[in-house]
């Protein structure tokens, strides 16, 4: 199978969909010159640096019959157009009693390691987690990427795309065919009996690379990949940890009120998967402060395999 | 152009329905059968009805935290109204939003919005949403003079104006942003002004006068229509009450400024009876009192609808939150 980036399939993804429905179209402030190149600049608008404006117009516009879909570039802009995303897009429907409806893509970059300190290193999903009304992804390879961002752009309603800054480069394999992914269903991207390791974008592959570690130690590791933070697919991660009896939670995000608690939550709510716990629940996460530019410093306050691999060992001893 | 007798007479009676509507709900509210807060719009009906009988139906509103007059003249149901008013499960929004948030997109009504400022960019989408559609359509934003000088309606214009979206934005100033006096707040004597700094019309007109604003809200629309882009219509003009008919809710505004606007010759609705009087000779205290009425008639069985029609089920809290499935409890 070929393999493309994790980019490119974002980007594959945006055009398929383009072209089967003729009322999308694109906001960004700065139009991708290869859907530019196909549809025209009244369909891929380049736009003022306003992102609240940008938000609010594709609410409206998704009420008038229209499928928008716009790029906040990275997350760190979304702040800007927060009365739009948290009073607007996410309560509409419901504050309206379902008149119409607000199918909205928005994207965005989350995720740090790219050496442009705090304002530009951000993983704040859990924020709009806590919000009803918003669905969102966070996906880990190409192949996600493309069929879950084909999903978010023919949903009903408004969904937020978040998508590492670390995995634009990844290159994997993607069929040259048409697919989808269904919202809220995980992916176990390696089977294991000993621990579950919950992991989210880029720290999925970092639970990867930790399992290959472990294995050599003699523990098998499961890694489950939500791939959808709203809905979230509980069940599946509950039927892991009843067969494990052990989680580990992988986060490029703080932990404090993160998708990380959240999990944990849903998993040790369940009965039986609190049966089966052996040993307490950990999570991996970045360290609860702004991210900071010297490489030095962004390297020590972020997870990684090694910490992941030491968060396994940690929860193997404790039971 | 002046509009037909007859459908001066229509603007007359959306503006007197609007007036019993927000005295009723007023009534009500204190009397503890409507919830939570109430802006009442008495005072600036000449607003909401001479834009809205510029436009056709399928042309686009969104209104303000105080959007029971447009509504209104856009052609919503009082029934419908009333009933989300009383939190019951026939309201427009089946008993979610309230007053502050009643939308009927099925007459092109995008809803009134808790957030000053909030629906401007909204209803600016929908201009692109016209603009995209390619058949003529408008849309207009109402706001207020607070709202003016936030960034979502500085965003919003520049926008528009760059792209010549078909939009109207009608600042209704009524001289107070809750108890933020317009001239201690707004950078210019006129809002108009700020249409300058974006390249567009701006234009100033007696928002007391409901043939003076269908006239500027005409040549807009002509304008918007014919792809020239938008206009900014200030509609100069007064609130009668409190900003919210909350127990708790200030009011600041001197006492001689209120008895000059709240008076008979500046009343958008006494003027346009003299003016029917008047100019056409035809139209009677008669009928006058006929037509109120009829309005008042209406606004009771309004109410009437409301309190018949159940509270939601407690199992609607759950649906709704996204398009065809429910949350989970």
């Amino acid at each position: 199978m070929r393999t493309i980036s994790y980019a490119k399939a974002g980007m594959e993804a945006l055009a398929e969909e383009m072209r089967r429905d003729p009322t999308t179209f694109h906001l960004s402030t700065e139009a991708p010159p290869s859907i530019l190149e196909e549809f025209g600049p009244s369909r891929v608008r380049a736009t003022p640096i306003a992102e609240g404006a940008l938000t609010g117009m594709a609410v409206g516009a998704a009420g008038s019959g229209f499928r928008p879909i716009v790029n906040w570039s990275m997350v760190t802009f979304s702040f800007v157009a927060m009365d739009q995303i948290v009073n607007q897009a996410a309560k509409i429907h419901y504050m309206f009693g379902g008149q119409v409806r607000f199918p909205i893509t928005f994207r965005t970059s989350v995720g740090g390691g790219t050496r442009r300190a705090a304002q530009h290193s951000q993983s704040p999903y859990s924020m709009f987690m806590n919000l009803a009304g918003l669905k969102m992804i966070l996906p880990s390879t190409p192949y996600d990427m493309k069929g879950l961002l084909k999903t978010c752009i023919r949903d009903d309603n408004p969904v937020i795309s978040f998508e590492a800054d670390r995995l634009m480069d990844l290159e994997g394999e993607v069929p040259e065919e048409e697919y989808t992914i269904p919202l809220g269903v995980a992916d176990i991207k390696r089977e294991g009996n000993d621990v579950t390791v919950v992991a989210l974008a880029w720290q999925v592959h970092e639970a990867l690379a930790a399992a290959e570690t472990l294995e050599r130690e003699g523990v098998s590791v499961e890694v489950v990949d939500p791939r959808t933070l709203v809905p979230m697919d509980a069940e599946t991660i509950r039927a892991s940890v009843r067969k494990t009896g052990r989680l580990v939670i992988a986060d490029e995000a703080g932990p404090t009120c993160g998708a990380a608690a959240e999990i944990a939550a849903l998993a040790t709510e369940d009965a039986a998967a609190f049966a089966a716990l052996k040993a307490p629940v950990k999570r991996v996460c970045a360290l609860q402060v702004p991210i900071p530019y010297s490489p030095a410093l962004e390297d020590y306050v972020f997870p990684d395999r090694e910490k992941i691999a030491a968060g396994i060992r940690a929860v193997m001893e404790a039971g | 152009m002046q509009p037909s007798p007859e459908k001066q007479r229509e603007m007359l009676r959306l503006m007197q329905t609007i007036r019993r509507f927000e005295e009723r709900a007023s009534d009500d509210f204190h009397a503890g059968d409507i919830y939570g807060v109430v802006h009442c719009y008495i005072g600036q009906e000449a607003v909401a009805v001479g834009v809205c009988a510029a436009i056709n139906r399928d042309d686009q509103i969104i209104s303000t935290h105080r959007g029971h007059g447009h509504c209104i003249a856009k052609g919503a149901d009082l029934n419908r109204m009333m009933a989300e008013l009383y939190g019951r499960e026939t309201g427009y929004c089946k008993g979610k939003g309230g007053s502050m948030h009643i939308a009927d997109f099925g007459i092109g009504m995008l809803g009134a919005n808790g957030i000053v400022a909030g629906g401007i960019p909204i209803v600016t989408g929908a201009g692109l949403a016209a603009q995209l559609e390619g058949k003529g359509r408008v849309a207009v934003s109402f706001f207020g003079d607070g709202a003016s000088n936030a960034g979502p309606f500085h965003e919003s214009i520049n926008i528009a104006a760059a792209w010549k979206l078909p939009m109207l934005y009608v600042c209704e100033n009524n001289l107070w942003a809750v108890n933020t006096p317009a001239r201690d707040s707004v950078s210019v004597p006129d809002v108009a002004q700020r249409a300058a700094g974006y390249g567009i019309p701006g234009v100033v007109v007696d928002g007391n006068d409901v043939l003076a604003v269908y006239q500027a809200a005409l040549e807009a629309v002509e304008r918007a229509r014919a792809g020239d882009g938008p206009t900014l219509i200030e509609c100069k003009t007064y609130r009668w009450r409190r900003h919210t008919e909350r127990a708790n809710q200030r009011d600041i505004r001197p006492a001689d400024e209120i008895a000059a606007w709240c008076d008979e010759n500046r009343d958008p609705i006494a003027r346009l009876v003299k003016q029917l009087k008047d100019q056409q000779g035809q139209f009677s205290d008669e009928e006058w009192q006929a037509m109120d009425r009829e309005v008042v008639k209406a606004i009771d069985d309004s109410v009437a609808f409301a309190k018949a029609s159940p509270f939601p089920p407690l199992e609607a809290a759950l649906v709704d939150v996204f398009a065809e499935e429910r949350a989970h409890a």
